[in-house]
């Protein structure tokens, strides 16, 4: 359904009854029930940091602002990328949809991968848990949340760029389901080894042993993230015509709104949570 | 034009062929069987599904009812022992809201509001039968405390946090009753979340041609709002029950007072949620009652703009009023006085439907039918549940009011001679619509006038109850106090009560089996549903509907020529489109709810290796179902097939 004569308008839906299509709309009430739930999140948080009861821990002492601020500027990033994917997918560019897709990926891994460490350090080196204080309980709650929300983003991102090798040709099913499979796998693996390049790479620049520190401790980890980088490139070439266009439009730009949302509650949260504390 | 808009719904006509799907899992097209409610996604059925669990769930929820009034019925009772009184005062009110009233709301949501606007289905097929099925499955864990040797959940509908707190519940009963009661509620809310999603696309973008919000019935108005109201209120909840789950299971400190928790604020969060939640459940049976009294009065709703309007305004206060069930709390004079201001002014939006419901019957010719005889009843017991409701209000006089008896009779006034009343009206004002079968009068009368008997003769005792102090959630009472009688009394009533809802029962079953055979439009109608034939063929609307006016059926049957016009113009739109698009069924919507299911379960019993499993079988069954599209395929339905409707039993 790629092939439309004339113009395209991307907003319109002739079959609804305000033009509005069905998942975009279906989007915005999910992300309105969303803006309650981290609301409420939030607010439990605010709660206990105005009562903190005796024994507190000294926020500020736990936290590392550069890297968190890393980590925001980055997820910014990728709400960029996800906006060029949306714009590219609306004029028919396929393949440059998958650009940004994939950059939108890996810049979300990359924010998980901050906060895995993040969570692991305050955790091992800080003596922050989620049992012993209460600001452990809101903070990892809370935070926490959101990764889970970034997370099942990259998933969807994930599964959205697999579909977008589907064959125009639908007698080819069953070959491209397999082969569809196989994609996933490789990015299953390729994304816990490159999340656990990432996470060896920011102890080794915090410690200050560098990337060739990193490479003498990671060698495993950084190969294999290299090679599912090499064999996603070799999936990723074009076979033949594709089931994937302006019709998709939809669909990328819905969970472009998810995305953007859950950036957007990243910005609240880093000014609550982290920001705040140091006024 | 015609070859692509086939191959986009992949091209089927009106047989049901194979499909020939690049899948490894054929689509499921079996039209009777088993199967065929298993992965069905037509909402007539999922609203049938909805509402004979809902009306199970009823039934056991008033099994608690009559086990706690047995034990109240005389003082000093050994009837049951105080650990089942606690968990059957708990599992009669979780059961009630949360497996009966919402339900059987969203029973008639899926089955009546897509037929009142004109649609062939709601926005997203699928997502509605998910929703039924986790419904059911949040009904299982919520209820599986009956089978295990745990027990089932004994901390109140209300789960204040130190009572459902690791230490304190564990003090009594050490074992997952709690955990099951905070994960079957999780499970729900994802159901009636995205349930009520489904309802806002549906009503916002699936409305026919002409039907503008301002002339929507207003039964779709209020499930417009009570869905709004769901999906806002939930997540307050769902963030509750994961705090409380966290402390639970994993050692956080949320409300554990040693280390500094509040319980103040679950109180908070659950009221936040538990307000709105008292207008979810009754503003579906202001909808249904504002339909029937105009049919009946033969008249036009009085004031429609206005009770659209106070519709809205009662669920955007209901969010402004929580703490009023927190006043004992020690909020502060000023948070008190506050939320007294804010709860009585809800009253005036509900008095002003009330007037409109009285403005309505006012120089009507009244027929006295049995929906309309519930519907009376709801205004009447409605309107009493009201005015206990703003003595409640004024916060000194909630001081002494505080968990006696005389909340407990102000709220089964709001919700039984409220919210069940409005359904049990809706059921014999649809029931024809849905079964082709007629109730009959006398039976449904007789029905009525033990239920409405039996209620006033349980409920009203109670005020004098509460008022002379005897406290609610109390498993034994002494001898002394001078509230022997009036208990008696009101078991005696409880079983009256029950001997009506057995009549109700009763009476249904003999109907969809025997009853009468209805005529089409039987009440002579004024909303879009009466218009098609009972039981309505499975693509709703032969021809999309045009809407002219309120009451849009009432309107055609009074300017049958330009309809009629428009009706051919539309019919010939409609073949040039290949037929009406039906969505195709789908195994993966319970697929994935089985998953929840399993996954639930294990995490209730801290066995993680099978909550992974059952998680992989959900993720399994999204992945499927987005893989597998959307579907659908095209009927040819002439004006013939009309006449003898092919869906349902007959």
């Amino acid at each position: 359904m790629s092939s439309h004569a004339g113009p395209i308008d991307h907003h319109h839906d002739h079959t609804t009854s305000t033009g509005i299509p069905n998942k975009k709309l279906f989007m915005w009430a999910f992300l309105a029930s969303d803006c309650m739930f981290f609301g409420t999140l939030i607010s439990t948080h605010l709660i206990y940091r105005l009562h903190p009861p005796p024994g507190s821990p000294d926020v500020k002492s736990i936290f590392s602002i550069e890297l968190t601020s890393f980590s925001t500027f980055i997820l910014l990033m990728s709400s960029l990328l996800m906006a060029l994917a949306v714009n590219s997918l609306q004029k028919g560019q396929v393949r440059s949809t998958r650009q940004n897709l994939i950059g939108t990926i890996f810049f979300g891994l990359i924010f998980l991968a901050c906060q895995v460490y993040e969570f692991s350090h305050f955790v091992h080196e800080k003596g922050l848990t989620l049992s012993n204080s209460i600001f452990g309980s809101t903070f990892y709650v809370l935070t926490g949340t959101h990764g889970c929300h970034v997370a099942i983003g990259v998933l969807w991102l994930v599964l959205m760029y697999i579909r977008s090798f589907k064959p125009a040709d639908a007698d080819q099913g069953r070959a491209w389901l397999i082969k569809g499979f196989f994609h996933l796998i490789v990015w299953g693996v390729t994304i816990v080894a490159s999340m656990a390049s990432m996470l060896g790479l920011v102890h080794a620049i915090q410690v200050g042993d560098g990337f060739g520190g990193f490479l003498h401790h990671h060698p495993v980890e950084f190969g294999v993230s290299i090679l599912g980088l090499i064999v996603l490139w070799l999936l990723s070439r074009q076979e033949g015509p594709v089931d994937f266009g302006e019709a998709n439009a939809m669909d990328v730009e819905s969970m472009g709104l998810y995305w953007h949302f859950v950036d957007i509650v990243w910005i609240v949260i880093f000014t609550a949570v982290y920001l705040l504390e140091y006024l | 034009m015609d070859a692509a808009a086939q191959s986009h719904f992949t091209g089927k006509e009106a047989g049901h062929a194979v499909e020939k799907r690049p899948w490894i899992f054929t689509r499921p097209t079996a039209k009777t069987g088993i199967v065929s409610w298993l992965t069905t996604v037509d909402h007539k059925r999922v609203g049938i599904m909805y509402g004979i669990s809902a009306l199970l769930f009823f039934l056991v929820g008033g099994i608690e009812a009559l086990i706690i009034r047995i034990q109240l019925a005389v003082p000093n009772n050994t009837f049951i022992s105080h650990q089942f009184y606690n968990e059957m005062f708990t599992m009669h009110a979780t059961t009630m809201i949360f497996l009966a009233v919402m339900p059987l709301s969203a029973a008639f949501f899926n089955y009546i509001m897509p037929l009142q606007i004109g649609a062939r289905d709601v926005a997203f097929p699928r997502l509605n039968g998910f929703a039924f099925w986790v419904f059911l499955a949040g009904a299982i864990v919520l209820n599986v405390g009956w089978f295990v040797k745990s027990g089932l959940p004994d901390a109140g509908w209300f789960g204040y946090a130190p009572l459902t707190s690791t230490d304190f519940s564990n003090q009594f009963k050490a074992d997952m009753s709690t955990d099951l009661w905070v994960m079957g509620l999780q499970i729900l809310g994802v159901s009636s979340v995205v349930g009520s999603m489904n309802f806002i696309i549906t009503i916002i973008n699936m409305r026919a041609p002409g039907m503008t919000m301002m002339r929507l019935p207003v039964f779709t108005w209020m499930t417009l709002i009570t869905a709004f109201l769901i999906i806002l209120s939930f997540p307050a909840i769902t963030i509750a029950l994961v705090e409380l789950m966290m402390d639970r299971s994993f050692g956080t400190n949320f409300f554990e007072v040693s280390n500094g928790g509040l319980p103040i604020l679950w109180q908070h969060l659950f009221w936040v949620f538990g307000h709105p939640e008292v207008y979810i459940l009754i503003l579906p049976a202001m909808g249904i009652v504002s339909e029937i009294l105009p049919t009946f009065s033969r008249k036009p709703l009085f004031g429609y703009p206005i009770i659209v309007f106070s519709g809205a305004t009662i669920g955007f206060l209901g969010f402004g009023v929580w703490s009023h069930h927190m006043f004992t709390t020690g909020m502060g004079t000023m948070a008190t006085a506050a939320f007294s201001l804010a709860t009585m002014a809800i009253a005036v939006p509900t008095g002003v439907k009330m007037f409109n419901w009285i403005g309505t019957m006012w120089g009507g010719h009244l027929q006295m039918r049995t929906p309309m005889m519930f519907a009376l009843g709801f205004v009447w017991m409605f309107l009493m549940g009201g005015l206990s409701g703003i003595m409640h209000s004024a916060a000194p006089a909630d001081a002494q009011q505080q968990d006696s008896y005389f909340v407990v009779a102000h709220f089964h006034y709001v919700l039984i001679g409220g919210a069940v009343f409005g359904l049990l009206s809706g059921i014999h004002y649809w029931f024809p619509l849905i079964f082709g079968r007629r109730i009959g009068e006398f039976w449904g009368k007789l029905s009525f006038w033990v239920i409405f008997a039996g209620f006033n003769i349980t409920f009203f005792p109670m005020h004098f109850l509460g008022l002379n102090g005897m406290p609610r959630r109390t498993a034994v009472y002494d001898g002394n106090m001078g509230w022997n009688d009036a208990n008696f009394i009101a078991t005696v009533g409880a079983f009256i009560l029950a001997c009506g809802i057995g009549i109700y029962f009763a009476v249904m079953l003999y109907t969809y089996f025997k009853g009468e055979k209805a005529g089409r439009d039987p009440w002579d109608g004024r909303t879009l549903e009466w218009s098609i034939p009972n039981p309505p063929p499975e693509y709703n609307f032969a021809v999309t509907p045009t809407v002219h006016a309120r009451d849009a059926f009432w309107y055609e049957k009074h300017h049958k020529e330009e309809i009629a016009k428009e009706k051919s113009a539309h019919a010939k739109e409609d073949e040039a489109h290949g037929g009406v698009h039906m969505p195709s069924q789908s195994w993966f919507p319970l697929m994935t709810a089985i998953g929840l299911l399993i996954g639930g379960l294990f995490f209730v019993n801290h066995k993680f290796v099978g909550a992974i499993c059952g998680g992989t079988v959900m993720f399994l069954g999204i992945y499927f179902w987005a893989l597998e599209g959307p579907g659908g395929y095209h009927v040819h339905p002439s004006e013939d097939d009309d006449k003898s409707g092919s869906y349902g039993k007959h």
